[in-house]
């Protein structure tokens, strides 16, 4: 299997982005707040980095925005059930 | 019961977390020198370019602070007294702790040549700092960068972000050599020349030169002299060890705490920054100088400070930083020896980065998408990843975990071997091992 494709064949990503949540990477994160200040309904999402939660806001538009914005890597899409029975 | 804090960074505020979490109803005092209390030190970087506001430094709200129900006074102690539990602070009543944590930091190391103390020279400790950086460049049009580390390129480019002509002095033969290797260093410094950069090698600073008490340029050993207005050095940081010099702590480099973050006094007990911690995985006490350590340490000496016996188990030091624009992630043990731009150790490194045992380096990737990895016998000891962060996390947990590495190790010492495949392929069938 190829570099490029290797998280297309992941499990966690079998159902459509649209679906999923922003879930976070905690080790990676330095609560620097490029994530909170980026997004635009104001959803405080370094808190919920910092307590290690998916950031399961009921306004959130996974727009992106905050992924795309963190300059460390910490937040990507992911299907959070999978992601909660830490089965993946 | 009546549990002190000295210090309101990350160590200090985790501790307030965890003894809240198991002690509903003790009293908690934090004690802070810095008169804007908790928030992100590593923010710092992108309030200096524009990036945030100093609002957005602030992780946390009146209520979360309401919630956890702890004093915070902003006061420098100056004196601690083991024997009586009491903390001086000069000019007002002493402070009685039953347990008291000791999280003051570490600070940069100043530069030690004549005309350090001009107006227009800067480190970059707290916000105060970040602040007088950014009053003084919005003046200034050139200025000199010192020292090594992250630091050194997060102040180069705060100051080309507010149109600054900015020349690098770098004592070596490139950036950052105790941690990275000559390719890794030489990436990082084209992006910097690609920005405007002017870098200048093999360049000690002999003196800072002012006018009417301002800086005015730089001479350096070698006789080559700069005009600028302003020197903004980052030579590395100590842990502040001047409140614990002689009353009965164990202290190396840094206050010397067991995987319990307790100190030889059982009712003292130190974290983040300013411990140097036994690693009972190694043997060794080692000092990090990292945001995520720093909160773990803080986590376990609160639970520890509470009566909830915890350990502190060190896992792999892992850091995620931009150098010169591209994300690099360092992991495990990357380099060795000593970089000539830092005395002793730089903000965001760990002394493990260079504890490197027996190890065989394996390389792949082009410049802006680069693995290195180190080989031990079985295990991975360390990687940087530069640009393409997708096999970070993989890479993060292989090491921390020892996956054993065995079945694949022959293929990753090839020459010209798929690291990034072989590894991601790895990966999908070690990863059920452990909970991602
Ligand atoms: C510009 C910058 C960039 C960084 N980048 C990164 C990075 O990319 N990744 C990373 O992992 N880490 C980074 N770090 C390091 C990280 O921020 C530290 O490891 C972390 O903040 C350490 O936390 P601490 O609680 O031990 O100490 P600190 O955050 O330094 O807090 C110490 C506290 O003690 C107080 N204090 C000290 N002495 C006294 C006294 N006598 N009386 C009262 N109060 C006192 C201070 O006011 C302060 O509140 C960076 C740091 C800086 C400054």
């Amino acid at each position: 299997m190829s570099f490029l494709n290797i998280f297309k064949s992941d499990s966690t990503r079998r159902t459509v982005l649209s679906e999923g949540h922003v879930v976070p990477e905690p080790s990676r994160c330095v609560q620097c707040g490029i994530c909170s200040y980026n997004c635009p309904i104001g959803i405080d999402v370094r808190a919920y980095v910092w307590r290690n939660e998916a950031v399961k806001h009921s306004e959130c538009l996974t727009c992106g925005e905050c992924v795309a914005r963190c300059p460390r890597g910490v937040l990507r899409f992911a299907q959070t059930d999978l992601f909660e029975r830490r089965d993946s | 019961m009546r549990y002190v804090i000295i210090g309101a960074g990350v160590a200090g505020f985790a501790a307030v977390e965890s003894i809240r979490s198991v002690d509903k109803t003790g009293e908690i005092i934090m004690v802070s020198d810095d008169p804007h209390g908790f928030y992100s030190r590593p923010g710092l970087a992108y309030y200096l370019t524009g990036e945030i506001d100093d609002k957005a430094l602030y992780s946390r709200t009146k209520d979360d602070y309401k919630e956890l129900n702890f004093s915070f006074l902003k006061e420098r102690i100056t004196r601690i007294v083991p024997e009586q539990h009491k903390l001086e602070i000069e000019g007002k009543p002493a402070i009685v702790y039953d347990k008291l944590l000791i999280a003051v930091g570490a600070r940069a190391i100043p530069l030690n040549v004549p005309g350090a103390k001009l107006e227009g020279v800067f480190k970059l400790d707290h916000l105060t700092d970040a602040n007088n950086i950014l009053k003084w460049a919005k003046r200034g049009r050139t200025a000199v960068v010192v020292g090594g580390g992250i630091t050194a390129l997060e102040l180069t480019e705060a100051l080309l972000a507010h149109g600054m002509n900015v020349h690098y002095l770098l004592r070596g033969d490139r950036y950052w050599s105790s941690v990275l290797d000559k390719r890794e260093s030489l990436v990082v410094e084209g992006h910097l020349q690609e920005e405007g950069v002017t870098l200048h090698h093999h360049s000690d600073l002999a003196e800072i030169v002012g006018k009417s008490g301002r800086v005015a340029g730089i001479r350096t050993a070698d006789g080559h002299t700069i005009k600028c207005d302003m020197v903004a050095y980052a030579v590395g940081i100590v842990p502040r060890l001047d409140l614990v010099q002689g009353i009965g702590l164990n202290v190396e480099r840094g206050i010397l705490a067991d995987e319990h973050l307790q100190t030889n006094d059982p009712d003292i007990f130190a974290a983040g920054d300013v411990a140097q911690v036994y690693d009972p995985l190694t043997g060794h006490s080692v000092l990090d100088s990292l945001w995520n350590p720093a909160r773990e340490q803080g986590h376990v000496a609160g639970l520890n400070m509470a009566g909830r016996k915890s350990t502190y188990l060190k896992s792999a030091p892992f850091n995620v930083t931009r150098l010169a624009g591209l994300t690099t992630t360092i992991i495990g043990a990357v380099g060795r020896g000593r970089d000539e731009d830092v005395v002793g150790i730089a903000r965001g490194d760990s002394e493990t980065w260079r504890e490197l045992p027996e190890a065989i380096v394996a390389q792949s990737g082009l410049d802006v998408n680069h693995i290195r990895l180190l080989i031990g016998d079985k295990h991975l000891i360390g990687a940087v990843l530069m640009g393409d962060q997708k096999l970070s996390f993989p890479l993060q947990k292989m090491i921390a975990n020892s996956a054993d590495i065995s079945p694949i190790r022959d293929s990753l010492m090839q020459p010209d071997a798929p690291i990034a495949d072989l590894i991601a392929d790895f990966w999908m069938g070690w990863r059920k091992n452990i909970a991602v």
